[in-house]
This record gives C-alpha cells, structure tokens and sequence, in this order.
C-alpha cells in the first residue's frame, strides 16, 4: 500500500520528451516501404522459379540490389519500431525489457545477414 | 497491461429475476451489472420487467422506475437527465454512452447495462473515476498567461473561437477513454482520448501561453503516443466528438515543432 495522492499517480515520472522521433519515423518508413514494396514484390516475382544463375544475374544489377537491401533494410526498421509499439501496449516488467531486447537484437540481425547477402550476390 | 481473461472475483454470475409487473402489456427486459462491495460476491446480472406505458422513453428513466418501483438497492449516477453532466455514462447494448440521452427505441430486444468498462467498480453501474479525473487535471485544464493581465479582457478573434468548438463540449463523462483499448492495457500511463481532447481544447486557445510546456508535458511514448488511431472514442462520444482527430493534431504539433 502506497499512500500517493490520486494526482501523484496520474503524474508518474513525467513525460519523457521523447515518441516524436518514432512517431514521425513511423510516418516517413510507411510512405517509404509503400513506394520500394511493389518494386521488391515485382523483382522477387520475375525471379520466383528462374535457375540460379538467372537470380543472382538480377541481383547484381544496380536497381533491383538497391531495391532489394532498402526494402529489407526499412522493413525491418519499420518492424523493429511497430513490434516496440506492440509489446509495449501489451507486456510490462522485466518481460516488456526482454522481449524489446530480443526484437531490437533480431531485427538489426536480419538486416545485417540480408545486407551482407545482397552484397555478394551483387559483387 | 492486457488482460485476457477476467479474475476469479469478476466473473458475472446470473442473478436475480425480478416479478413482472402485475397487468403490464408493454414490458421491456432489462438485464442489469450488479455488484456489492460489502456482500464479498461475484458480480451478478439481475433481471428486470418495465412496464413501458408507465416509463418515460429513456433507459435513465428506466432506470429510474426500477430503482423506484422495483428495487430500491439498484445504485447508478444520474444529475442533469439532459445530457449536460455525464453523470449517468454507462455501457448499453455493448457501447458508452448517457443513459440520459439513449432512448429505449434505439435497442433492439433485451436491455443490458454494464458500468464503464475496464474501470474499478464501486457499487453496481458506479465506476470509479479518480485516476480519470487526476489525468484530466494533470494537463492543466485552465487558461495560462505569463503577460500582465489585461484591463478588460484576454481578446480573442472569432476565428480563433471558433477553434475551440467541437472541443470545449466535452462533459467528462469517460466514455471515449473507457471506449480505448489502449486506455484499458495502459491507463495507467495513457492520459486516454478525453484528457488529450481537454489538452488540445487549451493547445489551440490563442489565449493560452504556456503551448510550449503543454507540448512538453505530453511528449511521451505512454502518455500520448499511446494512441493507435483506433477511433472508438469517437465512435462512442455521446456528445459527438472527435477526440480522435483532437490527439491527431496534437501529435501533428509535436513534428511541427520538431521537423
């Protein structure tokens, strides 16, 4: 039992100056994957089924790599920020503390390996 | 934080039907949230018979004529019966709304009144609105200046009045916030949709100097970006309302000031 006053609660620690950013990041990632999605949809497409050889010929083309490592790239930033949003409205405590951890650490991971595989496909 | 399932000690259980009324042609059933703090027992829906010859047309006058007539124990807020105080909000046929200004006509089939959802109870259709009231004074709701008080009056162009309007409405009833899924996991941190509306209504007054530090007070990830655009507050607002379009000018004022 806590004897704060009901004003004391509604207080908490204050604002944190802080969701702007994100919110703002939020906007500008969403027009962006809009724009790169139906380009990356139609690259994965054409490629969809083709030999080997075929695919790794499209990707080292300038426009479909770029596409390609911007669309994983954004995407996953885009994920790691709207999964925070998610676990935050919806898990607390050390749980909350664990599970944006573990989103932040995958989410970088992926776009790590995804770079990476675009790189040498492409070179 | 989310909660699926209801606590052992909140699951409703049915409870009692009450005698028709003797001669009534006209009856309307009306199922009813009970709960009594000092019984210890699970919360209850009781069940009632209106005659509706004898009751005037809104489910407060219903309400009224039960506790009246039929069961004195039936405990519920009422004031003005125009909706002006928000007193009587309550859950009807599943939305928030004023049981003053909801008519009987409007439902179809049985009546089923709840309490504000997701708020603490404290006695039947009596939610308890503290920590609502507490966030509604944490963002200032009043005029503040930093200039010498003028001789007559702080001015205002009409234009600028006219800013206010759709938002001063507000009458604090907590429907919109108990409307939020976002209020309910979070309520806690979240101001919810009617203590934005109120910070937004004293944001855009030209009166008011203290805009930056109003900002400032609500940058947060909880306190406003805690709202997901689901716009059931809007959908619920008895008084017609938008404050979901209040928190999306808000958010729109913090990039203005930072991009």
């Amino acid at each position: 039992m806590r004897y704060l006053t009901d004003r004391k609660r509604a207080e908490g620690l204050g604002a944190s100056k802080a969701g702007t950013e994100h919110h703002w990041y939020m906007n500008v990632s969403g027009v962006g994957l809009t724009l790169l999605i139906p380009f990356f949809v139609f690259i994965l497409g054409t490629s969809l089924g083709a030999p080997y050889e075929e695919v790794v010929a499209t990707l080292s083309q300038p426009f479909p790599a770029v596409i390609v490592g911007l669309t994983i790239a954004a995407g996953m930033l885009h994920f790691r920020r709207g999964a925070q949003m998610m676990i935050e409205d919806y898990w607390g405590g050390m749980t909350r503390k664990v599970m944006l951890w573990t989103v932040i650490c995958l989410s970088y991971l992926v776009i790590a390996a995804g770079l990476y595989a675009i790189v040498r496909i492409a070179i | 934080m989310v909660e699926l399932t209801l606590p052992k000690n909140s699951v409703v259980k049915t409870g009692k039907t009450w005698p028709k009324p003797q001669g009534a042609t006209n009856i309307r059933t009306f199922r009813i949230y009970r709960w009594d703090p000092d019984t210890g027992e699970n919360p209850r829906v009781d069940t009632y018979f209106v005659d509706l010859d004898t009751c005037g047309p809104m489910i407060l006058d219903a309400l009224i004529k039960i506790k009246n007539e039929i069961d004195p124990t039936l405990t519920f807020r009422r004031s003005c019966r125009e909706g002006i105080c928000g007193s009587c909000a309550m859950n009807i046929d599943g939305v928030n709304t004023l049981a003053c200004t909801r008519g009987m006509d409007e439902i179809k089939g049985d009546v089923k009144i709840y309490p504000l959802p997701h708020m603490p109870v404290v006695k039947d259709l009596v939610p308890d609105l503290t920590h609502f009231y507490a966030q509604h004074a944490s963002v200032m709701p009043w005029l503040e200046t930093k200039s010498n008080t003028p001789a007559k009056e702080w001015r205002q162009s009409i234009e600028d009045r006219k800013k206010l309007d759709g938002l001063y409405e507000c009458i604090m009833c907590a429907s919109c916030s108990t409307s939020c899924p976002s209020y309910w996991w979070n309520g806690d941190k979240y101001l919810g949709p009617a203590a934005l509306l109120h910070a937004y209504r004293w944001i855009i007054d030209s009166r008011d100097e203290a805009t930056g530090e109003r900002l400032d007070s609500l940058e947060d990830p909880f306190k406003l970006y805690r709202c997901h655009t689901i716009m059931n507050c809007t959908k619920t607002c008895p008084k017609g309302l938008n404050p979901a379009k209040a928190i999306a000018s808000i958010k729109k004022m913090m990039v203005e000031r930072t991009v």
